[in-house]
């Protein structure tokens, strides 16, 4: 019983060394854009506090870019909207990661809150299974560069030019990739669901916002109820 | 004024996140749900590269930025390290920008 405990807290932990592994490298990227989100806010007048605090509560890129355009533009309630509605896919991936947490309620829902969009995909082992010690872990490097990042941009406020110059838009959808291409070698399914989650948020970007459109793309899981893998085939019985 | 926008969000950030095992709890979902969501991952990543190079209504695509990311996708398909893929990506994205300006 001791070795079982032992050894599960091992696991445990080196699931967390792998998660926080394999999460600085889209820490790195997180840490880029980060720096842009502080240059942005510092640009619109936000001041140094507000974005620093919106950093290390909320850690939501996606959201955090939305208000701080979006604000900009309109009425707070539709700011905050655009910005709740961005990230309503953690929604859906807070239920598929559920049967992979353990403890209560809330026990469950304080280890989901390490959700981030790379870290759900290095803390998914296959078949719908996810490893929350390495979630957590791969969120850790990406936290404390997205914060880090966001107090650079607002102390040095780079130009949006120079940015551009150095490629740094290159560091975000190249990682996405880098984690897909890793995704995509685990089945012919998911390399059906990616072509069909690509289509869908291709022809939505048209119509609404990125985050409706990458809201859209999850629906291309759907793929898994409907197309079911072939059985292995069978070796004809012996005779002689 | 900017703080109760902020802190909306935050909230609303934290509850969503919550949402699937606040409702869920200890029930398990079924095999086809399962499968399901053995192919969220890479739907979302695929969904995320796509939303990243095309922008809102597709206005922010960049020929140099999608080399660049083709790039970062060649040299990790020839077993280069993620950061040395993403790192050649970057350098051939600034490259080209270089030339150009």
């Amino acid at each position: 019983m001791g070795n079982l405990v032992l050894s599960r807290t091992r696991t445990s932990s080196g699931a967390l060394t792998d998660g926080m592994r394999l999460g600085a490298g889209p820490g790195a990227a997180t840490f880029v854009l980060g720096l842009a989100y502080g240059a942005a806010a510092s640009a619109a007048g936000w001041g140094g506090a507000v974005p620093l605090v919106f950093s290390v509560l909320a850690c939501s890129g996606s959201a955090q870019f939305t208000l701080l355009t979006t604000l900009a533009a309109g009425s707070a309630v539709a700011a905050v909207t655009a910005a709740v509605l961005i990230n309503a896919r953690y929604l859906v991936m807070s239920v598929a990661l559920n049967d992979s947490l353990h403890g209560g309620r809330l026990r469950r829902a304080m280890q989901a809150q390490a959700l981030l969009d790379a870290s759900f995909a290095v803390g998914h082992r296959g078949n719908g299974r996810f490893d929350i010690a390495r979630v957590i872990g791969a969120s850790i490097p990406q936290w404390a560069c997205w914060v880090g990042g966001t107090a650079v941009g607002l102390l040095a406020a780079p130009s949006a030019h120079l940015m551009h110059a150095l490629g740094a838009d290159v560091v975000f959808p190249a990682f996405f990739l880098m984690l897909a291409l890793d995704e995509l070698g685990k089945s012919q399914r998911a390399i059906v669901a990616a072509i069909v989650g690509a289509g869908i948020a291709a022809g939505l970007l048209f119509v609404t916002d990125p985050g409706n459109a990458l809201l859209g793309a999850t629906a291309a899981a759907l793929v898994g109820a409907v197309h079911r893998p072939r059985p292995p085939a069978q070796r004809p019985a012996r005779t002689s | 004024m900017l703080w109760l926008p902020v802190l909306a969000v935050t909230a609303a950030n934290w509850a969503m996140k919550a949402g699937g095992p606040l409702v869920l709890g200890q029930r398990r979902l079924p095999p086809r749900a399962v499968n399901v969501i053995s192919l969220m991952a890479p739907a979302l990543l695929a969904g995320l590269i796509v939303i990243n190079l095309g922008g809102t209504s597709w206005s922010d695509v960049n020929w140099q930025q999608v080399l660049g990311v083709g790039a970062a996708g060649l040299a990790r398909t020839l077993r280069a390290p993620m950061l040395l893929a993403v790192g050649c990506g970057i350098a051939v994205t600034a490259l080209l920008r270089h030339l150009l300006t």
